[in-house]
């Protein structure tokens, strides 16, 4: 039974978020014996409340408040109002997600030393590595039911897997395969295995693909220490006059403000909304917003190296059966700076249906190139690229000086522009998937430009030294000691790999940090 | 994706249901030559109807695909509040074609007519609105191949999810 948390009680950790970094946070806490109360903007919808239908799910699902945007990257141009793809939700983004889960390579953790001083581009090691975080990566992948980890078997491939396999394969790619997902291949945790719908994107029917909202936030609340309030939008983290957090003030969905008192509060909001709550809390102590004395706050914002190539053919494909993301090739993971570009990228499967591939195929096209390829969508076979991105401290998300929400509240600027490293990267890699695609005999490839970001990273850095970052290597903010960041916004840099499961391993490896702080008395 | 461009499922039924009653309701036509559908017109003047039909078509042309589907998708202009914007639009194109849009015999004529307009706010609103209004009825996805909702069905373990046989 779900635990009631008095507002006044100031004795509960507040968590803001119930995604990859907050939902997972909050259950394990609870498990752990805390007292949590997570507030989440959005409803709570379960598998029996998804629709296998792409722009009803959209609308049930996804984070449409009003952004704004700026810079050259495209999306911009094309979906000015809708800069991320993300959701607002009990279970966040995790309802939405793919399922790839992939850790991060050693070498990721220190690129500054690895890849050098890159002209324009704000590099900083991060201060972990990959031997500290290896047993978190272990629980998270048990927690997630990683295929092909801890003796979990693979999914079979589906027909956009086949192509794709046989195309790599041709090229010479070694490391091919159907992925290490957080879709069951077969039942697990009390949940089933996939049945290959499809639409993994507008959250699982089956529940075979792991989500928070289904899986770690109701862990948590039976244990009786954990209150999800839902529909309930952060407004600003109030502090005392030593400088520490007090509590949350928030929305509920009928306008009306509320006050959590909190021991500490754990920011997990997302790339945009935790940076956002960081800067519209800013009072006379901190008049650049909590947590923000050294101003990266907002700062060096990354969004990954995407695009995706779709392939025609001249027999069916039928792409949109089966998972969504069904396969992947790692061979161009590495750090190879002879390619013209440092760090490396995934290419990973993707299947759209008619209605997102019309609005996402080459957003704003008109006329019959854009009309014979739609023409040709049973015999199309389609690959997203991933990559890492350089974090630009001139790329970040800002308060809007106008545009205020539902609430009254600023919302944010979203300002992107790529980096010639990300260019670079992005052309290696549509040359790349229309040649696996040409090896397997497509008649036509289309090099797609990057959808709204669903990969948002960095916002609040994680640094060795707190003039170079928000928080230190436990997400614990450098300024204030009882604030944390538990989303991806506290990424030093992006890796080349689907973010997820590190976000969980960071969230999994807090909660243990915060249990044993608490429990000595140091927070 | 702006928002003032997506059309809800409900919205596209409402359309749906306006053209199969259109025989029954009275009032103006437009018609395929062949009779095999008709849409009604309330506030816009029919012709200006047909060139935004022939508009919407030349924007996504799909030869499979039926002119009532595009009419679906642009029947919702039809109204007190937007039809005035749509009757300036179209004279606009009208005059752009040096006559009349509808009387240009090739598609690549016209397809020169839009490239000049392609910038302007009618434009882009008319484009805008069809990506969701053509591309999410659900009617036009077998035309595509596209199956759409699968859970019901129990997704295709057992319906072909790897029955590629040409690899």
């Amino acid at each position: 039974m779900a635990a009631p948390f008095d507002k006044s009680d100031d004795s509960v950790v507040v968590v803001i978020g119930t995604g990859a970094g907050g939902g997972v946070l909050a259950g394990e806490l609870a498990v752990k014996g805390i007292n949590v109360v997570a507030l989440e903007a959005g409803g709570r919808y379960l598998p029996e409340d998804y629709v296998n239908d792409e722009w009803d799910s959209f609308a049930q699902l996804a984070w449409t408040d009003a952004r704004t945007t700026s810079g050259n990257w495209r999306v911009s141009r094309d979906f000015s109002g809708l800069p991320a793809w993300i959701v607002k939700a009990v279970g966040g983004t995790t309802v939405h997600w793919a399922g790839a889960s992939l850790r991060f390579q050693e070498h990721e953790f220190r690129v500054r030393s690895e890849y050098g001083n890159i002209p324009g581009a704000n590099l900083l090691d991060w201060p972990l590595t990959l031997q500290e975080l290896e047993p978190y990566y272990d629980r998270a992948e048990k927690n997630l039911g990683v295929t092909r980890t801890h003796g979990i078997p693979g999914l079979p491939g589906s027909n956009n897997y086949l192509v794709f396999e046989a195309g790599a394969k041709a090229l010479g790619y070694k490391n091919v395969h159907t992925g290490r997902m957080a879709i069951n291949s077969e039942d697990y945790d009390g949940r089933l295995a996939c049945q290959q719908t499809g639409f993994c994107f507008q959250g699982c029917k089956w529940g075979a693909k792991w989500s928070s909202g289904y899986v770690d936030i109701p862990r948590g609340e039976a244990t009786g220490n954990l209150e999800v309030r839902e529909h309930a939008h952060a407004a600003r983290i109030e502090h005392n006059s030593e400088g520490k957090v007090t509590g949350v003030t928030y929305f509920d969905k009928d306008g009306n403000e509320h006050r959590q008192r909190a021991r500490l509060v754990c920011v997990a909001g997302n790339s945009f909304e935790s940076p956002r709550l960081l800067l519209n809390s800013a009072s006379a102590m901190f008049p650049d917003g909590l947590a923000n004395s050294s101003g990266q706050v907002g700062k060096n914002y990354m969004r990954h190296m995407t695009g995706s190539v779709y392939g025609i053919f001249d027999k069916p494909v039928r792409m949109w059966r089966g998972t969504t993301m069904a396969g992947i090739v790692t061979d161009e993971a590495r750090n190879d700076p002879s390619r013209g570009f440092v760090g490396g990228y995934e290419m990973e499967t993707l299947a759209l249906g008619i209605p997102f591939m019309a609005a996402f195929l080459n957003p704003g096209a008109w006329g019959r190139e854009f009309t014979t390829a739609l023409d040709s969508y049973e015999n199309m076979a389609g690959m997203w690229l991933v990559g890492e991105d350089m974090p630009q401290e001139t790329n970040q998300i800002s308060l809007s000086p106008d545009t205020k929400d539902q609430w009254g509240l600023p919302v944010v600027n979203v300002h992107f522009s790529d980096h010639a490293n990300d260019i670079a990267m992005r052309n290696h890699a549509y040359r790349q998937g229309k040649a696996i695609y040409e090896a397997v005999g497509a008649t036509r490839t289309m090099p797609t430009p990057p959808y709204p970001s669903t990969h948002n990273l960095g916002t609040n850095r994680m640094s060795e030294k707190a003039h170079e970052g928000v928080v230190n290597k436990w997400g614990q903010s450098h300024d204030i000691s009882n604030l944390f960041v538990s989303d991806g916004s506290q990424f030093t840099t992006g890796g080349a790999e689907n973010p997820t499961l590190t976000i969980v391993a960071l969230a999994f490896r807090q909660a243990d940090h915060i249990a044993e702080e608490m429990s000595r008395g140091a927070l | 994706m702006q928002k003032e461009n997506v059309l809800t499922r409900r919205d596209l039924l409402a359309r749906s249901m306006g053209v199969a009653g259109a025989f029954t309701l009275g009032g103006s036509f437009i018609a395929a030559t062949d009779a095999a559908w008709a849409l009604e017109v309330k506030h816009l003047q029919p012709r200006t109807m047909a060139t935004l039909v022939q508009m919407a078509r030349d924007i996504y042309p799909h030869d499979s695909i039926g002119d009532e589907f595009y009419a679906i998708a642009v029947k919702g202009y039809d109204t007190p509040e937007q039809a005035p914007g749509i009757e300036e639009g179209i004279a606009m194109l009208d005059g752009m074609s040096g006559g009349g849009y509808l009387d240009i015999g090739w598609e690549a004529d016209r397809n020169a007519v839009l490239r000049r307009v392609q910038d302007t706010e009618f434009f882009q609103m008319i484009r805008g609105g069809l990506v969701v209004g053509l591309y999410n009825q659900k009617e036009v996805w077998p035309i595509f191949g596209y199956e759409g909702e699968s859970f019901s069905k129990g997704g295709y373990m057992d319906r072909g999810f790897n029955d590629i046989n040409w690899l």
